[in-house]
C-alpha cells in the first residue's frame, strides 16, 4: 500500500507544484495556464498510460501477428509469413461453435433484459426509501465468484439435484427429465452470470430519468401504461443499449456457463479458443478466431460509442 | 426520493373520502422483483449451505444430506486449494494497489484537464471494458509468447493490474467530473496553495471514488477467471483451480472458502455503505 500511495503522492505533489506556478493570475495568462495545465495532464496520465498500451493496444496487435504466423510447433515453431489462409481455415473449421455462440449469447441477452428491466424500472421509480436496499441485495450474490456461482448452479440442475430431485420424486416431472448438460442450461447459466450487466446500466438510465415527465404526461391525460410508453421507454434507450452490449459481448466470448453445464453438443467459440491456446498450442489459428471475435464485437462496441459517446456515464456504471 | 413525489401525486388525483386501496396489479412488480432476488441469491444459499453437507466420498454431489462441520473444520485439507488461494491473494493486493495508484492519476488527469491525446486515452479504457476478455486473454498470451516470458505468478500479476486500471479510472473519473469546481477555487481564493486546495479539497471528495475503485480492482483481481486461466500456466488461482476441479467434482471446502469470502465481502461492502451514507448525512446536515 505505502509505495503505491506514495507513487501516487509524489506525482500529485509534482503536479501541483507545477500547477502552482501558473496557477495564480486568471484571466492574462490563460494560454500559459492551458499549456501548464497540459503539462500537468501529461506528467499525471504518463505511467498508467504507457501501462495500458503495453497491457492493451501491444497485445492486440501481437494477437492480430500470431493470427498470420504458420508452421507447427514440431517443425520448429510458428512464423510470421502473412498466412492469411488462417482466417479461412479458423473460420469455416468452426463457423458452427461461432453461430452456437451468438445465438445462446443473443437469447441470454434477450432473457436478461426481459428479466432485468421491470425489475430496474419497479426500484428507480416505485422503490422509494427502500431503493438502495434493494440495490445492494440485487448486487450481493455476485460477491461470490463467477466460476463458483456457476458449479452451484450445476447442483441445482442437477438431474437429481435440489430443483428438480424434489419434483422427480413426487413425481411432477418425468424420471427421465433432464436440463444439465443442455443448451437451456447454459443459456440459462449465461442469463444468471451476466444479469448484473444488464441491470445495472438499465437501472442507471431508468432511475436518471425525471420522474416529473411521468407526473406530466399523465396530467396531459396519458394512461400509466401510456406514459410509460411515450415517455419512460424512450428514455431508458441508452441504458437499453447499454446492457444490450454489456451482457451480449462478454457472454459472446463465455466458455465456462459451456463447460460447466454443458455438453460436447453445446461447446460454444470460447471453448475452442481456450483448447486450441491451451492445450494445442495451436496458437495462430486460436489467434485467427480471437481476431474474428474480437472484429465482430468491437464493430457492435464502436457503433454503440459512435452513437452515445466512450464518457457515457450508463455505460460506466454498466461496466462497474 | 422522487418516487416518492409520484406516489403523492396519485394519491392527490384520487378523492379523498373514498378509502384508498390497491390494484391487485399493483403488487406484480414488487412480487417479481423479490423472486428475482432471491434467484439471483440462489447459488450463494447453495454454496452456504453445501459447505454444511454431509458426504461420504471427498467430491462435492448434488444431494444434500444434513449437516457436518467437517469441511470448515478441514478448510486446509487440500493443499492445492491452499495454494490456489494463497496465489488469488498475493495477486489481488498489490494487483490493486498498483492499479489503485495508476488508474487515479489517469481519472484525475481525464476528468480534470483538457489535453491532446483525452480521445484516444478514454477510448483504450473503453476498449478494455468493452472487448471480450477472452480476447485480451488470447492477446496476452501471445504476447507473453512472442516475448517468451516465462507464465506464471508474474504474468498474471501483470494482466491484473492490465484490467484493473481501467476500472479505477473509470471510477476516479466519474467522481472528478462530478466535483464542483469552485470550491476548489473557494479554497484558492482563500489563499490555499493549489495544493493545499487539492489535499484539502479536492482529495477528500475524490477519496470515496478512489476506494471504491481499489475495492473494484481488488474483487475484480480475486474474481478474474478467464485471463488468469490464459497467462497462469500451470499456476493456479482461486477461480481456475475451482474450474479444473468441476470437472471432477469440487470438494466440499470450496464452498467453505467461498462463503468465507463472501461473508467478508459483505462486511467490506457493507462498512463501505455505511461510511457513504453517514458521511453524505453528514454532508447534507452541515450543508
Amino acid at each position: 500500500m505505502a509505495n503505491g500511495e506514495r507513487d501516487l503522492e509524489a506525482t500529485l505533489a509534482a503536479a501541483m507544484a507545477t500547477d502552482r506556478e501558473g496557477g495564480a493570475p486568471p484571466k492574462r495568462a490563460d494560454q500559459f495556464l492551458a499549456r501548464r495545465q497540459r503539462r500537468v495532464a501529461y506528467g499525471i496520465l504518463g505511467p498508467g498510460a504507457i501501462y495500458l498500451v503495453i497491457a492493451f493496444i501491444v497485445p492486440l496487435i501481437l494477437v492480430v501477428y500470431t493470427s498470420l504466423q504458420s508452421g507447427g510447433l514440431l517443425s520448429g515453431g510458428y512464423s510470421f509469413t502473412w498466412a492469411f489462409d488462417n482466417y479461412a481455415d479458423a473460420f469455416s473449421s468452426s463457423k458452427t461453435f461461432f453461430a452456437r455462440s451468438l445465438l445462446y449469447s443473443g437469447l441470454a441477452t434477450l432473457l436478461a433484459i426481459l428479466l432485468a428491466f421491470p425489475m430496474a424500472y419497479w426500484i428507480a421509480f416505485y422503490a422509494g426509501k427502500w431503493k438502495s436496499t434493494l440495490f445492494f441485495l440485487i448486487l450481493v450474490p455476485f460477491f461470490v465468484s463467477f466460476v463458483i456461482r456457476t458449479v452451484q448452479w450445476n447442483f441445482i440442475l442437477a438431474d437429481d439435484g435440489l430443483l428438480f430431485g424434489p419434483l422427480k420424486s413426487i413425481g411432477l416431472l418425468p424420471e427421465d427429465f433432464r436440463v444439465l448438460a443442455t443448451p437451456v442450461a447454459v443459456v440459462s447459466g449465461i442469463t444468471y452470470n451476466f444479469l448484473p450487466f444488464t441491470f445495472l446500466p438499465l437501472f442507471v438510465a431508468l432511475d436518471r430519468i425525471d420522474k416529473r415527465l411521468v407526473e406530466a404526461a399523465k396530467d396531459l391525460y396519458a394512461s400509466r401504461f401510456q406514459a410509460f410508453l411515450k415517455v419512460v421507454l424512450p428514455l431508458s434507450f441508452p441504458g437499453l443499449f447499454a446492457a444490450l452490449i454489456l451482457t451480449f459481448v462478454p457472454a459472446t466470448g463465455d466458455y465456462v456457463n459451456s463447460t460447466v453445464l454443458g455438453s460436447n453438443r453445446t461447446t460454444m467459440i470460447g471453448q475452442i479458443i481456450q483448447t486450441k491456446f491451451l492445450r494445442q498450442a495451436d496458437y495462430p489459428e486460436a489467434a485467427a478466431l480471437s481476431v474474428i471475435l474480437m472484429i465482430g464485437m468491437l464493430v457492435i462496441a464502436v457503433a454503440y460509442a459512435k452513437a452515445l459517446g466512450t464518457e457515457d456515464s450508463t455505460l460506466a456504471a454498466g461496466a462497474l | 426520493m422522487s418516487a416518492v413525489v409520484v406516489d403523492e401525486a396519485v394519491a392527490v388525483d384520487r378523492p379523498p373520502l373514498r378509502t384508498k386501496r390497491k390494484r391487485w396489479t399493483a403488487y406484480i412488480l414488487p412480487v417479481f422483483t423479490g423472486v428475482m432476488i432471491f434467484y439471483l441469491a440462489s447459488p450463494v444459499f447453495v454454496m452456504i449451505l453445501f459447505s454444511f453437507n454431509k458426504l461420504v466420498g471427498q467430491r462435492q454431489i448434488a444431494k444434500f444430506t444434513c449437516c457436518t462441520l467437517t469441511w470448515w473444520g478441514e478448510l486446509f485439507a487440500i493443499p492445492g486449494l491452499n495454494q490456489a488461494m494463497k496465489t488469488s491473494i498475493l495477486v489481488a493486493i498489490p494487483a490493486a494497489i498498483i492499479a489503485t495508484a495508476l488508474g487515479t492519476t489517469i481519472g484525475l488527469a481525464l476528468g480534470r484537464y483538457s489535453f491532446r491525446g483525452r480521445g484516444p486515452t478514454n477510448f483504450v479504457i473503453f476498449l478494455a471494458i468493452a472487448v471480450p476478455e477472452i480476447v485480451l486473454a488470447s492477446s496476452l498470451l501471445s504476447m507473453f509468447v512472442l516475448a517468451k516470458t516465462p507464465i506464471g505468478y508474474g504474468s498474471i500479476l501483470f494482466s491484473h493490474i492490465g484490467f484493473s486500471i481501467a476500472f479505477v479510472a473509470i471510477t476516479v473519473r466519474a467522481r472528478v467530473q462530478g466535483l464542483d469546481r469552485s470550491l476548489e477555487n473557494a479554497a484558492q481564493d482563500l489563499f490555499a496553495t493549489p495544493f493545499r486546495a487539492f489535499m484539502k479539497v479536492t482529495l477528500p471528495l475524490i477519496l470515496p471514488g478512489i476506494v471504491a475503485g481499489f475495492l473494484l480492482a481488488f474483487v475484480l483481481s480475486l474474481d478474474d477467471f478467464v485471463i488468469t486461466n490464459f497467462v497462469g500456466g500451470s499456476v493456479n488461482t482461486f477461480p481456475t483451480w475451482v474450474f479444473g476441479a468441476s470437472r471432477i467434482g469440487v470438494p466440499p471446502q470450496v464452498n467453505v472458502w467461498g462463503t468465507i469470502l463472501f461473508v467478508t465481502g459483505l462486511t467490506v461492502a457493507g462498512a463501505n455503505l455505511i461510511g457513504s451514507f453517514r458521511s453524505s448525512r453528514k454532508a447534507a446536515d452541515s450543508g
